[in-house]
């Protein structure tokens, strides 16, 4: 059978990707919550793999847990996105800079 | 080779060539739905570690809803394009190089530290197994103030997602039919008693 | 007898509190009344205990622990020994009549109440500093006569040159008295005791230990032993540290009287004499303090033969006195200093009040060169005086003959390093002695009268609280001598009080010049010897050189002078020192005060570290706000190059 390491390679190599996702979409809100996602994914297959080769459900229920915060994350995330556009009329980032003092 | 393992690498290789587009694809509507292709081939490795449960939820959560809100949101706004890709290759090299570096160690790790000798795969269980019944009887029994709590997440979400993106539009009209029913007369007449007045053509007639 | 131990100091405090805080409740006489009450009643019971003493009831014990802190106890405790109750009749008497004395003397002055409170305070803390059983008391009994000595110079608070004198001996005791707390932290840290008993107790034991200091390698006794006199230098007036005592004759001469000429600055004596187990263990110790007292006895008494200013004169003799005394313990003569100390202190008190009556009688008039044939006027401050100047001068059978005579002698019998000089110079200051004290006596009682024609017709004698103290002070300055010189050079009268190595015992070679001669016959022994040695030529030389000068041939003083022209102006200056200090202390501290300001306070602390500080805050916070962009990706990348190190550093282990 496929042995545990490469569902944990695959995992890395899916953060890897959303991290890249990060610094190549740093202008687009959208883009950057799927990198996120993504990157959400990646931990979960992570999770879900060393359940099956530990023989422990428990994983599984964290990944449960992981898929419910993470669609609440999305929903606020998209709200907060529109909202924001609604008063900036972008959701470029880089006009995202009131921070600034 | 067996055929758990082809659908593994079959499924990986789709997993990561749809993560790459969704981070790549010029057009955010694309990038949605490949992260809905990259869901689903998520989902059917997660088959083959026995995780159907999950698989389905995967599916039907973040397929079903999290990517149509996604998609949603994506044909609602007015995007400028052109404007959100500048700087797009200037970043590339640095992304690559840092996500190199780190796959490359987390593999590193991964591939000495987790090997087939270490953690061997345990049988595969039996065709009576029920992945929901176990996974339901761990978050009813053990997990269940954490289950209750995400409970409460989601809930304040849903709250606070409505909560935000509501708005009234102040120059909207509109009527309220009960207000309109419960009017009686003298909300809306006032009748007033005075004196008569002289003509003004009298008056100016006077003083002439 | 604890009961009157605790008594005697308490009543003088009693008498300071109610006079100082209730002064004006009560008035003059009611301020003078219960201050002379409780110094008199200090004075009987101390009577008391010396007698007690005297029959061999020595008392050491705490009455009251006050701290106790890593190990050492700090106590208040008394230590009742002969040297203490000695010193505590010598004390309580010359306190006594000198309170008498004030009555007459302070009359007119508008601070009568504050001045009887403070010579009460004065009275309580002396005693407190000679019944002492351990340091830190000692500490206490010494800065607080320092203090009441600081308040009575500048007790005409009005008069600049009071101010300033007042500054200057405070200034100056503070030098001594920073060597005297080096002296006491070094006996903590050497015997982690402040105790008497236990610290002389276990000193032989130390005698070995040594310090390496950037001078070498210092036995720990000898550094003790020299820190702890810079601080008797200070109280007592030693060259290098003597300059504040001529100027504290700004304060009232009672004072000048009881605080600078009978009791505070025997302190420093008083405290060597106490500490003589330790000094006998270091003769590096004892050589230095040999020769700074013969240094002081010789060259200040030099400067009174140049004053005019009759309480100068009396004060450069005091200094002179007190080198005697310090020469006496540099000896291990230590009883015979005590001796000296108290015979000193009745006719120094006597002459200081008889200088006193002649100022009152002059309308505080303080020049000799107006003074002039009060003889007749003042007959009995003349012959109280002229009393007391025979005792200084050391003319038999005077107090001050057979103290002095038994210092010169033990000087004369030691083998310490130094002994030759301080020999030839006390012989030469018992020539100086003699000059100055009847210098003073002929120019102010002898001759014509040089006063004013106002102050002429109002000459008289002075009221009885006035005579009657200096008669008081009289009586022990003919006779004290001869009563105590028996028992002191036998070695009897101190008992174990004083502790002495055999082979320093230089008092016990003077009783063998006396052997088995008693009462009548030691006295006939003692003048006999007297009047066949130098001391006795010298002093009768003295007398009649200044009866010529100052009586035959008035021309022939300033002849001298101009004859010793440059050494003369030397004098005068009383050797440059005060000058010395003013530039190099008090320039130098001007000049290092100005150079602080100008780097240290203006350049380092508020340049480098108030000013400075906020600079760098606001340079480093000036890089820093570069990383602040406020824009969120920058953030995401720090997070993301966090963690990229963070499993760098895991997987690599750097």
């Amino acid at each position: 059978m496929t042995p545990l390491s490469h569902y944990l390679v695959l995992g890395a190599i899916l953060f890897g990707i959303s991290v890249v996702g990060i610094f190549l979409n740093r202008k687009n809100v959208v883009i950057l919550l799927m990198s996120i996602e993504l990157m959400l994914l990646a931990v979960n297959m992570n999770f879900v793999a060393f359940s099956r080769y530990l023989d422990d459900t428990a994983g599984q229920v964290f990944v449960f847990f992981i898929l419910t915060v993470a669609a609440a994350e999305a929903a606020i995330g998209l709200a907060i996105l529109i909202v924001l556009f609604r008063s900036r009329r972008t959701i470029n980032v880089e006009e995202l800079d009131s921070l600034k003092g | 080779m067996t055929f758990l393992q082809l659908c593994f690498y079959f499924f990986s290789a789709v997993l990561v060539f749809a993560a790459g587009m969704v981070v790549t694809v010029r057009n955010p509507v694309k990038s949605a739905l490949f992260l809905v292709l990259a869901f689903f081939s998520a989902a059917c490795i997660w088959i083959t570690l026995e995780a159907e449960f999950l698989a389905i939820v995967l599916v039907l959560v973040y397929v079903g809803a999290v990517m149509v809100l996604f998609l949603f949101v994506v044909m609602m706004l007015d995007i400028d394009l052109a404007v959100m890709r500048a700087g797009f290759t200037r970043y590339l090299p640095v992304g690559s190089v840092v996500a190199l570096l780190l796959i490359g160690e987390i593999a590193l790790v991964m591939i000495s530290g987790f090997t087939s000798e270490s953690f061997p795969a345990p049988a595969a269980h039996g065709a009576d197994y029920s992945n929901s019944k176990e996974l339901g009887l761990l978050i009813y029994t053990v997990y269940v103030y954490p289950f209750e709590i995400a409970a409460i997440i989601l809930l304040v979400a849903i709250v606070a997602a409505i909560a935000l993106t509501m708005r009234r539009r102040p120059d909207s009209k509109y009527i309220n039919p009960s207000e309109q029913v419960k009017v009686n007369r003298d909300d809306r007449l006032r009748i007033v008693k005075m004196k008569s007045e002289p003509k003004p053509d009298q008056q100016i007639g006077g003083d002439a | 007898m604890k009961t009157i131990y605790l008594a005697i100091p308490l009543v003088c405090l009693f008498g300071a509190i109610v006079a100082g805080l209730f002064g004006k409740k009560i008035g003059r006489t009611g301020a003078h009344t219960v201050t002379i009450g409780g110094v008199a009643i200090a004075f009987l019971l101390s009577l008391v205990v010396y007698n007690d003493v005297r029959n061999g009831n020595t008392f050491n014990g705490a009455l009251y622990n006050w701290a106790v802190s890593g190990g050492v106890t700090m106590q208040i405790g008394f230590l009742i020994d002969q040297l203490s109750a000695t010193m505590m009749v010598i004390v309580t008497f010359v306190s006594l009549m000198v309170h008498i004395y004030t009555i007459g003397y302070m009359h007119e002055d508008p601070g009568y109440q504050r001045f009887f409170s403070y010579i009460s305070l004065f009275t309580f803390a002396m005693l407190m500093l000679v019944m002492s059983n351990n340091f830190l008391q000692l500490f206490f009994g010494w800065e607080a006569v320092g203090l009441v000595s600081y308040l009575l110079i500048g007790f005409w608070y009005e008069k600049d040159t009071a101010i300033f004198a007042n500054m200057k001996a405070f200034l100056v005791n503070r030098v001594g008295d920073f060597g005297f707390l080096l002296g006491i932290a070094a006996v903590l840290y050497l015997f982690n005791s402040l105790d008497y008993a236990t610290v002389f107790a276990a000193a032989e034991s130390h005698s070995e230990a040594t310090v390496t200091s950037p001078f070498g390698e210092w036995s720990w006794i000898t550094v003790i032993c020299l820190l702890l006199f810079v601080g008797a230098m200070g109280k007592s007036a030693q060259v290098p540290l003597h300059v504040w005592l001529p100027d504290s004759m700004e304060g009232p001469t009672p004072i000048s009287a009881l605080i600078h000429a009978a009791t505070m600055v025997t302190a420093g004596i008083f405290l060597v004499a106490r500490m003589s187990p330790l000094f006998e263990l270091s003769e590096t110790a004892l050589s230095f303090v040999l020769v700074t007292g013969a240094t002081t006895a010789f060259f200040m008494a030099l400067i009174g033969l140049v004053q005019n200013d009759i309480k100068r004169v009396v004060a450069y003799s005091t200094l002179s006195q007190l080198g005697y005394m310090t020469v006496a313990l540099g000896v291990s003569a230590y009883e015979v200093a005590i001796f000296h100390l108290g015979t000193h202190a009745f006719f120094k008190a006597l002459l200081f009040l008889g200088a006193g009556s002649v100022i009152i009688a002059m309308h505080h008039e303080q020049d000799m060169r107006k003074m002039g044939g009060l003889r007749a006027l003042m007959p009995i401050t003349y012959a109280t005086m002229f009393i007391g100047s025979l005792a200084l001068a050391g003319i038999p059978p005077f107090a001050g003959f057979f103290s002095k005579d038994a210092i010169i002698e033990s000087v004369h019998f030691s083998g310490l390093w130094g002994a030759g000089y301080a020999y030839i110079a006390v012989l030469l200051g018992v020539f100086l002695t003699a000059f100055y004290s009847f210098r003073l006596l002929f120019m102010t009682f002898h001759g014509n009268n040089r006063a004013d024609e106002h102050t002429r017709l109002h000459l008289d004698e002075s009221p009885k609280v006035v005579t009657w103290p200096l008669i008081l002070l009289a009586i022990p300055s003919i006779c004290a001598g001869f009563i105590f010189f028996g028992p002191v050079i036998n070695g009897s009268y101190f008992g174990e009080a004083i502790l002495v190595k055999p082979e320093h015992d230089v008092v016990a070679a003077l009783a063998n010049v006396y052997q088995g001669k008693e009462g009548f016959g030691l006295f006939l022994a003692a003048v006999g010897h007297g009047i066949f040695a130098w001391p006795f030529w010298l002093a009768i030389g003295g007398i009649v050189f200044a009866w010529y000068c100052y009586c035959k041939n008035l021309a022939l003083p300033g002849k001298i002078a101009a004859a010793f022209g440059p050494l003369t102006r030397i004098v005068e200056n009383k050797y440059g020192i005060d000058q010395l200090y003013q530039k190099l202390f008090a320039g130098g501290s001007l000049v290092l005060g100005k150079f602080f300001h100008r780097y240290a306070d203006a350049g380092l602390i508020d340049g480098v570290l108030v000013n400075g500080s906020a600079k760098t805050v606001g340079f480093i916070s000036r890089s820093i706000r570069g990383v602040q962009t406020g824009r969120t990706f920058d953030y995401a990348f720090a997070m993301i190059f966090g963690v990229v190190v963070l499993i760098s550093v895991f997987v690599w282990g750097v």
